[in-house]
Formats: structure tokens, C-alpha cells, sequence
């Protein structure tokens, strides 16, 4: 399976915005967060296409997202990830004594997984949280 | 039928004044003036809410009555030895006050979310200091305007219109005409390329020519707009002119333009992925505006260097005004990001990451951050307030965050919330119940009471005096 090593961004989009203030749980929100922005360049290199499922990795965990088509390209070896749970699953929790963790710029590296499925919300909290409860 | 106009906002840190409200039986049915976000907000908050209490029963979420979930929240707090208090930029200026009275009384650690967000801007300025005013100047006279590692075409959208470009000014007109025709120009250059790649079967403009002019635009004597980012955004293509700079690379560049600024030289070809030569075109561009201003985003403060890129950000503004006029802004996320900065020192003397487990105020981000608390496992209880931590806090601090016990005060239906032993239904600040909020640039404007709040959903101020009023008489009996 090819793989890519890529510089890791997240941060707001508009449609994450509005997802979020439709409700956490409503199907704009999940379909907003739950995308991968890639260039369509590297997409080419890594045999995905628009809304394959893609596995992004880094030092802290991994997770499965949706890759689209970024809308403003080029920006080779670079990718994007809206705010939000699926995200914050493979964020650095390290804040190099200042409290920050580092959300953007995080070294990934990003695969085809065009078998394994992108998580529900609710699956999400079962599987990573749910035994950590009281 | 009422219209109700000059409402504030309750979502992004622009927090807009003027949205108007149409309002019918209590149910508001149209917004005007809102950006997307703003008009999903009031059009849609009463679709996703919790009505009543709720709390954990052999492992489930049960309904109960107030009284019953302020006494479980009360004990939780009351037992705990170092709770964290978290959230409140989501709320008015008065819940928060409660917040830090209640922070006191158990001890624990209040922060907000400052501490993801600008918080190492906050640490940079108490280090160097800022060069900053209020909006209504940069709306009147900004000239050059910097949108430096910050996206408000989508996380600010109303921010452009309002306060930079495309507001008229007095003293600075309007670009909106010329961005229009910008626009015609990206559209149709778009079609004719996707055209061409359809008769030609290949990707004609593929590789993208490496400008080393800038555009006659940066050069004519009107209000510019310059972009610097990591990727080409909505914002970036809006801007007169955009520097696409290398992950990780702010730094290098802020520097750069330090150097520029004093009339030092260059020994490199380009710095951070930009050519020498246009630093030169910029600096020369940042020496000769009347007044500029940079408002900076969580690119600095999220990528490597944090808090050091956000020191060189507000040194070369200094070092600009040497030479103009320059001044400097964070883009604040949350409408009250900035009041909650402000109750904090007001009544503690730290903007955030206030630690009250030796019995006064202590401040140390890194240590007494509820990120670094978290991932160090030290807290044994936390209230998160307005705020889905468990949605946004990286994987290892969310878990550690959920397996003690967890109290959320929150209007919606959040992640955090599905995870919490005891969750308040509260009532949505702005539109259901009124209070103070800050804006960006430190301007405090009054939140509206729209409609009436179900009656079972209290607001935030009046749930925390009830659990300060709980705690306190836990710990006289315990006493």
C-alpha cells in the first residue's frame, strides 16, 4: 500500500462552523469534520480519489477519514483536517511548557484504506472513551 | 410578528452588533445580517438541546430534578482534592465571576480556552507588550491590512466586511467592487482551465509559475490586504496579495522582515519557501502604508515555536513603528474569549490557567494548564462549562478528562456531555438569557435576551450559584 508523509494541519472551515452550531450530533457536522483536504496532486501519487477513505497516522494514534479534493491548490505534502473529535485523536498533547498543544504542523503520514470505515460519533466515544468512565 | 435589531452575536470572537431578529411566539423564525455560522446558530439552537438534568445511574444518563443534580455536582466538587473548572468563553462575564468564586472555594484549577487558542499569544504579550486598539480605528484608517496565519473568510466571516476591506471607512474606502471583479477573473480563469484539461485530456496548468513580482494592485494607492498561510484559503484568494509560507516556518519569516525593516541584507535566496526579492516588495510595501495592522491566528500560536512566533510577530510591529505606523490583533475565536481573559485578572491577576489549590491564585501555564494537568493525570473531578473538551482536547488529555467524575453545564448536546456523570441544560447566553461579553479588541458589548428559556433550563450564572451554595454548605458541615 503506498504511503505519503505529509505536514498535518487542522483548523475551523466554515462548514465546521455551521456544522457545529446545526448540533455535535446532526449529519452536517459529522460530514463536515469527518474529511481529509488533500492536493490532488498527492491524491494522484497515492491512487485515492474524491471520498475514499484514507488512513492518517502520526505519532499519537490514527484514524480513518473521508479524503476530498482540496479546493485551492497546490500545496503538495501538506493536508487538512476541519476541528473536532476524529481530529483531535491524533493531535500532539504536548505543550512544550506553554499549555498549547500543537494542533497544526504535525508530522503524518497518510494511506489508502479504502476497506476500513470512518467512525461513527457515538462509536468514537465507545471505542477511545468509554471504558475510561467512572 | 417582532423585528428585533441591534443583536449581538453569540458565536465567533467579531461578535457582531447589528444581526436583526425576526421573532413569532417566542420562536425566532428569520435572521438578517448574519454570517452562516451566526444564522445557523439562532435558526437552529433549539434543535439539539437536553431539556432536563441528567444523571449517571449504573452507568446511564437518567433524567433528574435540579435540586438532585446541583447536589451530586456539589458533592463532586466538595470531595475533590484538585478539580480543574473549565470552558467559559462561551458564556457572559457574570457566570464567569461565579466561576472563579466557586474555583476558589474548592481549591481547584480554573482555566479557559485561551489556553488551546491564544494563550501563547496572552504569555507573548505579558513578555513584550502590543501595539493594539480597537476595530472601529482600523475600520476608519487601515491601509495595509495583514491577515497573518488566520482564515476569517471561515472561522470570522463577517470580520472583512465589517472591520477591514469591505467596510466603507472614513478616511479608507471599500474594496469590495474590486474584489468582485477579481472574483469574475479567478471564476472564469477556473472554467477555462477545467475546459482546457477536458479537450487537451491533461492538466494544463498543473505546475504554477513562480511569481517574483507582486501584483500592480500591492502598489496603487488604496487599502491592501496581504495573506500570509501555509495553504491557499478562501481568505488567501480575496487578499490583494498571498505569501504561501512552509509549515512550521512563521518564525523564519517574521525575522526576515525584521531584518528587512532595519535595512539588513539577506545572505539566502528565499526564506520559509518565499523568494528574497519579494520580502523586499513587502517590507518596502510595510514602510510606506500610513497605518497597517496584522491580525495574527492559531497558526502562530498551534505551530512549532508557539508562544516565540507570536514574540516575533509583535517585535516587528514594534520595530515598524520605528519607521510608520503599525498595530497588531489577535483573532479571537470564541464571542467571549477576550471577557473571560479579562474577568480572570480582574479578579485573580492571571488571564488563565489559574491554579487556587494553595488557597490563593497561582499562575504557571504548563504546570496549572488543564491540558498539562490532564495529561499528567493529577485531577480527580472537573466542571467544564460552556466548552466540548472531549471533542477537541488530543485523544490522551480527553480520556483522562472523562474517567473521573464529570460535571458539564452546557445548552446543547455535546460530546462532553454524552461523557459527563452530571449534566445542567443551561440557557443559551445571548439568546435566552442577556449578560456582557467582550469582542476581540477588548470592547465590552451587552448580550440580548431574545426569546424565554424552557423553564427547566436555568442560566449558567444561576447554576453556579447554586452548587457555590451547595459546596459551601458540604464543606461547613464537613468542618
Amino acid at each position: 500500500m503506498p504511503k505519503l508523509k505529509v505536514s498535518l494541519l487542522t483548523g475551523r472551515t466554515i462548514d465546521q462552523g455551521k456544522g457545529k452550531e446545526m448540533g455535535k450530533l446532526s449529519k452536517e457536522y459529522l460530514e463536515s469534520v469527518v474529511i481529509c483536504q488533500m492536493d490532488p496532486n498527492d491524491m494522484k501519487s497515492l491512487g485515492v480519489k474524491e471520498n475514499t477513505n484514507v488512513k492518517v497516522v502520526t505519532d499519537f494514534g490514527s484514524v480513518v477519514l473521508k479524503a476530498v479534493k482540496s479546493a485551492r491548490a497546490p500545496h503538495t505534502n501538506v493536508v487538512f483536517i476541519p476541528y473536532g473529535p476524529w481530529a483531535s485523536l491524533i493531535m500532539n498533547p504536548k505543550t512544550h511548557g506553554t499549555g498549547m498543544p500543537s494542533l497544526k504542523g504535525i508530522p503524518a503520514e497518510i494511506e489508502p484504506a479504502p476497506n476500513e470505515k470512518v467512525l461513527s460519533l457515538q462509536n468514537l466515544l465507545n471505542q477511545f472513551h468509554k471504558e475510561g468512565q467512572p | 410578528m417582532t423585528v428585533i435589531t441591534g443583536v449581538t452575536c453569540p458565536v465567533c470572537g467579531t461578535f457582531c452588533d447589528d444581526i436583526e431578529l425576526v421573532v413569532k411566539d417566542n420562536v425566532i423564525t428569520d435572521v438578517r445580517k448574519a454570517c452562516a455560522m451566526g444564522a445557523a446558530k439562532f435558526l437552529n439552537y433549539a434543535t439539539h438541546r437536553n431539556l432536563k438534568p441528567l444523571v449517571r445511574k449504573n452507568g446511564e444518563l437518567v433524567e433528574a430534578s435540579i435540586d438532585e443534580a446541583v447536589e451530586r455536582a456539589a458533592k463532586i466538587l466538595a470531595d475533590a482534592t484538585y478539580p480543574i473548572l473549565y470552558g467559559w468563553s462561551n458564556t457572559s462575564c457574570e457566570a464567569i465571576r461565579v466561576g472563579l468564586e466557586l474555583a476558589e472555594e474548592v481549591g481547584g484549577v480554573i482555566d479557559n480556552t485561551s489556553t488551546v487558542c491564544h494563550g501563547p499569544s496572552i504569555l507573548s504579550v505579558q513578555d513584550v507588550g502590543i501595539a493594539s486598539c480597537t476595530l472601529g480605528q482600523l475600520r476608519h484608517r487601515a491601509d495595509l491590512v495583514f491577515y497573518w496565519a488566520s482564515n476569517p473568510w471561515d472561522a470570522h466571516p463577517r470580520h472583512i466586511e465589517r472591520y477591514t476591506m469591505f467596510s466603507e471607512g472614513r478616511f479608507q474606502k471599500s474594496t469590495w467592487r474590486g474584489y468582485l471583479s477579481r472574483l469574475r477573473g479567478i471564476v472564469s480563469r477556473k472554467r477555462f482551465q477545467r475546459a482546457a484539461n477536458l479537450v487537451l485530456r491533461r492538466d494544463v496548468f498543473a505546475a504554477p509559475e513562480v511569481k517574483r513580482r507582486l501584483p500592480y494592485s500591492m502598489f496603487q494607492k488604496k487599502r491592501k490586504m496581504v495573506v500570509v498561510d501555509v495553504r491557499k484559503t478562501r481568505t488567501a484568494e480575496a487578499a490583494d496579495y498571498f505569501i504561501q509560507v512552509e509549515p512550521n516556518k512563521d518564525y523564519e519569516l517574521l525575522q526576515a522582515f525584521r531584518m528587512l525593516i532595519r535595512d539588513e541584507e539577506l545572505d539566502v535566496d528565499e526564506v520559509a519557501g518565499v523568494p528574497v526579492e519579494i520580502l523586499e516588495e513587502v517590507a518596502d510595501i510595510m514602510v510606506g502604508c500610513e497605518l497597517g495592522v496584522f491580525f495574527f491566528g492559531l497558526g502562530l500560536t498551534m505551530s512549532e515555536g508557539k508562544l516565540r512566533n507570536v514574540d516575533a510577530a509583535l517585535n516587528l510591529t514594534r520595530d515598524l513603528n520605528q519607521r510608520t505606523k503599525f498595530l497588531i490583533m489577535p483573532m479571537r475565536g470564541h464571542f467571549n474569549v477576550t471577557g473571560v481573559n479579562v474577568v480572570f485578572t480582574w479578579q485573580t491577576g492571571y488571564p488563565y490557567a489559574v491554579d487556587f489549590s494553595h488557597g490563593y491564585p497561582r499562575y504557571n501555564p504548563g504546570e496549572t494548564s488543564v491540558i498539562d494537568i490532564l495529561c499528567r493525570d493529577e485531577a480527580d473531578a472537573s466542571l467544564i462549562i460552556a466548552s466540548d473538551p472531549v471533542a477537541h482536547f488530543p485523544r490522551m488529555a480527553a480520556q483522562n478528562l472523562v474517567k473521573k467524575p464529570l460535571i458539564a453545564i452546557d445548552p446543547e448536546v455535546t460530546p462532553t456531555t454524552l461523557m459527563a456523570d452530571v449534566v445542567f441544560p443551561s440557557a443559551f447566553v445571548g439568546i435566552e438569557t442577556e449578560g456582557t461579553a467582550y469582542r476581540m479588541d477588548h470592547v465590552p458589548l451587552p448580550l440580548k435576551k431574545i426569546v424565554e428559556p424552557p423553564k427547566t433550563c436555568l442560566p449558567d450564572q444561576e447554576i453556579l450559584q447554586r452548587i457555590l451554595q451547595k459546596v459551601r454548605k458540604l464543606r461547613r458541615n464537613l468542618n
